[in-house]
């Protein structure tokens, strides 16, 4: 039992400490004019699924809920964003060749299709992010055009 | 220990209130996005943007549709990329998503070759642009070795962009491009393969013989 609290102790300690490492926030304000919708003017019912959906991990914007203030789980986010933004960047998409903007297209079409995306763990908390098959239909046919 | 118990739960009853609130949280945060979003409408230069990005994406199914036989240069350069190719087309073939994996990777130092090898100044920046997509590619490719059908997807991908390089720096053999209707929800999808025999990579075994020659790439 003595090390059972030494234990306990140990981790609260860790958890406390853990709280005082800086984590680089992804809160860009300014949307560039290689922003996805901004070029390809989606209809709102689009640009809202792409919003809820998509914009909080592929872009220079994330809305953060309050828990990630809160470590581990904000690096946990953190690790998800940039990754994300590595694959698929909207708020700089008008950036990337006229190559490299097709297959990101179909690469998105692939990963709605394949139920791929957005993650099981995002549409667990964020429970209207996730695409019903109408929500599907849109972006397919959107992406397709 | 009843303290440590009533602190998780205290800690679970916070997690839970908040997945509750989420729904708030999101609304608010597209209210917000809508209006930075206003904002950035009244840039000028963003709809100049959006026009000429808009015709690139109306083209963006050209390539399966191109059926005319093709003639690119003699060259060397493309040798190891196309047997990397190839290679990885023969595992998709044959189902075996481990040596899609190991040629993937092959294709990956290829590319790096490239750039070693005498390739025309005035070229060098369109094979930038197709091997920067492709090498993408070729990395999801050796990245999926259990998820098969995600390295089909970017091994169709990969094809077109194979293709591009093939056009730009030439090839050592005759390709011929094979087009199979039915993929990504018909909206097709193509390989290429030194024979003209049609084995498909985009399904392998599930519909090995699906597809048909679309064009020859002969060599000058």
């Amino acid at each position: 039992m003595r090390w059972f609290k030494v234990i306990v102790l140990i981790v609260i300690v860790a958890l406390l400490g853990i709280q005082f490492i800086p984590v680089k926030r992804n809160m860009s304000t300014i949307i560039p004019s290689t922003d996805f919708i901004i070029i390809y003017k989606p209809s709102e019912r689009v640009s809202d699924i792409l919003k809820t959906s998509c914009y909080n991990c592929h872009s220079n914007h994330t809305d953060y809920p309050w828990y990630s203030y809160v470590q581990p789980v904000g690096l946990y986010l953190e690790g998800h964003i940039s990754e994300g933004k590595e694959n698929l960047n909207l708020s700089e998409f008008g950036n990337y060749s006229g190559r490299r903007q097709k297959s990101k297209l179909t690469a998105m079409i692939y990963q709605i299709k394949d139920n791929k995306m957005p993650l099981p763990a995002y549409t667990f908390i964020h429970r209207n992010a996730k695409l019903s098959g109408e929500d599907k239909k849109q972006l397919q046919n959107f992406l397709n055009r | 220990m009843k303290q440590l118990i009533s602190v998780f739960a205290i800690m679970a009853i916070m997690l839970s209130a908040c997945t509750g609130n989420n729904k708030q949280v999101n609304a608010q945060s597209i209210a917000d996005l809508e209006i930075r979003h206003e904002d950035a409408d009244h840039h000028l230069d963003s709809r100049e943007n959006m026009d000429h990005h808009n015709m690139e994406m109306g083209s963006g199914i050209e390539h399966h549709m191109d059926s005319s036989p093709m003639t690119v240069q003699k060259s060397r350069t493309n040798s190891i990329v196309i047997d990397a190719y190839l290679k990885i087309k023969n595992a998709l073939v044959a189902d075996n998503g481990k040596d899609a994996t190991k040629a993937a990777k092959d294709l990956v130092n290829a590319f790096d070759n490239i750039y070693k090898s005498s390739i025309p100044a005035e070229k060098m920046s369109e094979v930038k642009e197709i091997i920067e997509d492709a090498r993408e590619h070729a990395d999801h490719i050796s990245e999926n070795q259990g998820n098969i059908e995600h390295q089909r997807e970017h091994f169709e991908m990969l094809s077109i962009d194979i293709k591009g390089l093939i056009a730009v720096a030439g090839a050592d053999r005759t390709l011929y491009q094979i087009y199979c209707p039915m993929y990504n929800n018909k909206k097709g999808g193509m390989w290429l393969s030194a024979s003209n025999e049609i084995k498909n990579p985009l399904y392998g075994s599930k519909m090995l013989n699906c597809g048909e020659v679309k064009s020859k790439i002969s060599i000058q």
